[in-house]
């Protein structure tokens, strides 16, 4: 059972290996000699950090991109993948982190893009049913794939792989956009596909569930392989050592200090949906004080943007009483005006919404500090007050990049992260509403992004923090409050409730158990 | 006020006038499609023109100097698939680029040719059925330009909508990430959509040329390929509307002329920009519509592979 880490001797042959693979971008290695061994019947996990190089292995291992040395095996024989469609049609399929679908057109149509036949659309959509059905992967073939949730677009991704009948099977961050619910369905489907004889390589920085999946784990850092290890001896704080190759630490929960004032009052908040995009809200009441964080809970897609965007004024309210931010009704003012207010807005979307892609940092940095009267003064950019800010976001914030200011798109998801929690920061807000703190942000960031709002909070600055990771809100709010289909639910003490009564709240009146991993669908 | 013949007679202009933007825009969806913005429409469409006729005139078949236009649109809107698909270069600038170049071209093949005629393309002439009144000729008494540009229309609306070829190249107009990933050959799909659009364009300049107005003059194109692009955004993408658009600017462009022929009092360049004026109307109505729906989502934007 426990033949890991030093077990070179006895492997089961290896389906898919990959052997010394070296990957380099200019200056930076990206992979230093990695070597990888993927076998049949078993999921192995692939553990690091946001820019350990699992990316960019996995792009090598799938012909995306072409390694600069080492070489890769299948069934023992080296093989070249110049294109994905190579390695597709050997039967190495690949889910990636930012799905390869198409919003204009329909499941069964992206599905037959990644298939070479040419089979007739009606019989394709008959398979994808009788896949749907055996892996428990509910999808409807005719339906828009702009209109499907997040969870529904992963599971075309993995219908349309397993349609070209894999061997292997690459998922590539799988459960970051997932709620535990859709995770835990996932998972199922994944035993399924090992027991079948088939080999998944699970990349994720999530090491509870690798460590329920999985059967063995490799670990990257800065590029280099670290080690192989069984998940299931391991425990999670070794695992996070060997990742991060120090202790993570946990965040720090003070409820010493006292609350304040009300800085955040919502009363009786009602929104229109506004059809495809805006979801509507229907009698919203949360008071948040000075010193606290509350967590707003829920399955993605149940109003928690139209929520962020009713606090940010991107959709003002009618009623300008409905929100109140430090005792102004703030309903109806715009986003500059509330954040006059000393207010701050972090929203779910990095790049497009908190920060624009093809900007300099400096220059997003004035994005919402404009308004607040220093770095601007008069309708001049004052250079040297900004640049001096965006020294010490980066300082103070560990913002890690490339260059001397690069555009936003070039930074990686975990350091934009930062960069964007630090520039809201750093203007000394009363109220910070934040909308998935670290989403897709690995462990050390993410450690220190709630380590950093709680600080912020214990200085007597108000946080509403909305995430789908359950897990996270338990760690570091105070309060959890519930969204569903519009409504949210009183919040409740974090010490008085569980899992699984927010997993019973998250399923709405119909009364789930998610959060429990019992088996039912959509 | 109008008699029948008379009548038929502007029926049938219409429809030759109308043909030509059909053609021209045709392409241009084609290429949009795959995610090529190509605004050198109209320096592909006169190239065309001038190389069909020049073609046509020096070997005296009038089928000749139609390949020979299709094949010089299609060898021009190569100059553009290099700098915008290959180099990544923008699209705007190449297109103009493109356009540019093709009036110079074309001005220079077509020196030796001004003040020289050609015998137009003949009607395709059907007994009997030509023979009908009023419709007869409008429907049944055209050329083969006509007909072939409606052949033509089926053959992109059906291939767009049911055919892989046609789902992969809108796939690659949605999304040249995912094609990419999912190891589709983007830039040859778009070199051949772009291609495609060029010899259509090429075979609108031959209508133009060979059959329309059988004669050569310098910019005889006189912004046809504008109008072809904004076609293509009236129709928001969908081949069948390209027909209804590219009938509704051919009427109005015909009609103004009759207009011009009553001797109403108005102005006459105020008529003449009667086809444009409509073009730019409908733009604006449309675009308040439909708030960019139907318009490919990658339409555009470079594509670089990774390393």
């Amino acid at each position: 059972m426990s033949d890991s880490a030093a077990g070179a001797s006895a492997k089961p042959s290896a389906l898919l290996e990959a052997v010394e693979l070296t990957k380099r971008f200019g200056a930076l290695v990206a992979n230093d000699h990695v070597s990888l061994a993927i076998r049949a019947g078993e999921t192995h996990a692939l553990l690091g950090e946001n820019g350990a190089g699992k990316s960019t292995l996995v792009k090598m291992m799938c012909g995306l991109l072409q390694p600069d040395s080492g070489e890769l095996l299948y069934d023992d024989a080296p093989i070249m993948f110049p294109d994905p469609a190579t390695s597709r049609a050997k039967g190495v399929g690949v889910v990636f982190q930012h799905f390869a679908l198409f919003d204009a057109l329909t499941v069964v149509e992206n599905v037959a893009l990644g298939l070479a036949g040419h089979e007739p659309l009606s019989a394709l959509a008959e398979r994808i049913r009788d896949c749907t059905v055996r892996y428990g992967l509910a999808v409807e073939p005719y339906r828009r794939v702009g209109e499907l949730s997040v969870g529904e677009r992963q599971r075309v991704e993995i219908v349309r792989c397993l349609l070209g009948d894999p061997r292997v099977l690459i998922l590539d961050e799988p459960t970051s956009v997932l709620t535990p619910d859709e995770s835990e369905n996932l998972f199922r489907t994944v035993d399924l596909l090992t027991d079948e004889g088939r080999a998944v390589l699970f990349i994720s920085h999530k090491l509870d569930e690798v460590r329920r999946l999985c059967h063995r784990a490799t670990v990257l850092r800065g590029g280099k392989f670290i080690a192989e290890v069984d998940p299931k001896v391991e425990t999670s704080s070794s695992l996070a050592r060997l990742m991060v190759g120090a202790e993570v630490p946990r965040t720090p929960r003070e409820v010493t200090h006292e609350l304040g004032t009300p800085r955040l009052l919502i009363k009786d908040l009602n929104l229109v949906g506004d059809g495809s995009r805006g979801s509507a809200l229907h009698d919203i009441n949360l008071e948040i004080r000075a010193g606290e964080i509350v967590g707003i809970a829920g399955v993605a897609g149940n109003g928690q943007t139209a929520l962020f965007e009713a606090l940010s004024g991107e959709r003002p309210a009618s009623d300008p009483e409905s929100i109140v931010i430090d005792t102004v009704p703030a309903g109806g003012l715009g986003p500059t005006q509330r954040r006059a207010l000393k207010a701050g807005f972090v929203p779910e979307e990095r790049l497009g919404h908190a920060a624009a892609p093809d900007m300099r940092l400096s220059d997003n940095v004035l994005l919402t500090t404009h308004g607040d009267g220093e770095i601007v003064r008069a309708g001049v950019v004052r250079h040297s007050v900004l640049n001096a800010r965006f020294a010490e976001i980066v300082k103070r914030f560990d913002v890690r990049f490339g260059g001397k200011d690069p555009k936003a798109r070039r930074l990686s998801g975990g350091n934009l992260q930062k960069f964007v929690i630090g520039r809201e920061v750093l203007r000394e807000p009363v109220l910070l509403v934040v909308d998935q703190p670290t989403w897709g942000v690995d462990a050390a960031a993410a450690g220190f992004i709630r380590t950093t709002l709680r600080q912020k909070a214990a200085e007597g600055c108000a946080i509403l923090v909305i995430s789908q990771d359950l897990d996270e809100l338990l760690e570091f709010t105070d309060r959890i409050a519930v969204m569903c289909e519009g409504h949210l639910t009183a919040p409740v003490p974090v010490g008085e409730t569980s899992r699984e009564a927010i997993g019973l709240a998250m399923g709405g009146s119909q009364g789930g158990d998610a959060g429990t991993g019992g088996a039912h669908g959509h | 006020m109008l008699d029948a013949a008379i009548l038929g007679a502007v029926l049938a202009s219409i429809v030759a006038a109308a043909t030509i933007l059909l053609l021209a825009s045709l392409g241009e969806l084609v290429a949009e499609r795959a995610g090529t913005l190509n605004l050198g429409v109209e320096g592909m469409m006169i190239v065309g023109a001038a190389v069909g006729y020049a073609t046509a005139y020096g070997s005296g078949s009038l089928i000749l100097g139609t390949i020979a236009a299709v094949l010089a649109g299609a060898a021009l809107s190569l100059v553009f698939a290099g700098l915008a698909i290959w180099l990544a270069a923008n699209q705007v600038a190449s297109g103009l680029a493109t356009t540019i170049l093709g009036l110079g071209i074309a001005g220079l093949i077509g020196s030796p040719f001004v003040g020289t005629r050609l015998d137009a393309a003949p009607a395709l002439y059907i007994p009997g059925l030509s023979d009908l009144p009023l419709i007869g000729r409008v429907v049944f008494g055209q050329d083969a330009f006509v007909y072939l540009s409606l052949i033509l229309l089926g053959v992109v609306a059906y291939g767009l909508a049911r055919t892989r070829t046609g789902l992969v190249l809108r796939a690659v107009g949605e999304s040249h990430v995912a094609a990419h990933a999912l190891g589709h050959p983007v830039r040859k799909i778009r070199t051949l959509a772009v291609m495609f659009g060029g010899a259509c364009a090429g075979l609108a300049g031959a209508q133009l040329s060979l059959s329309y107005t059988p004669f050569w003059a310098s910019d005889m194109t006189a912004g046809r390929g504008w109008i072809a692009l904004a076609l293509v955004v009236f129709s928001a993408w969908k081949p069948m509307w390209l027909l209804a658009g590219a009938y509704l600017f051919g009427a109005v462009s015909i009609l103004q002329l009759h207009v011009q022929g009553f001797g109403l009092g108005i102005p006459s360049q105020l008529l003449s920009a009667l086809p444009y004026l409509a073009t730019v109307g409908a733009l604006v109505v449309i675009s308040a519509l439909k708030r960019g729906q139907g318009a490919p989502a990658s339409l555009g934007v470079p594509f670089v592979p990774d390393r």
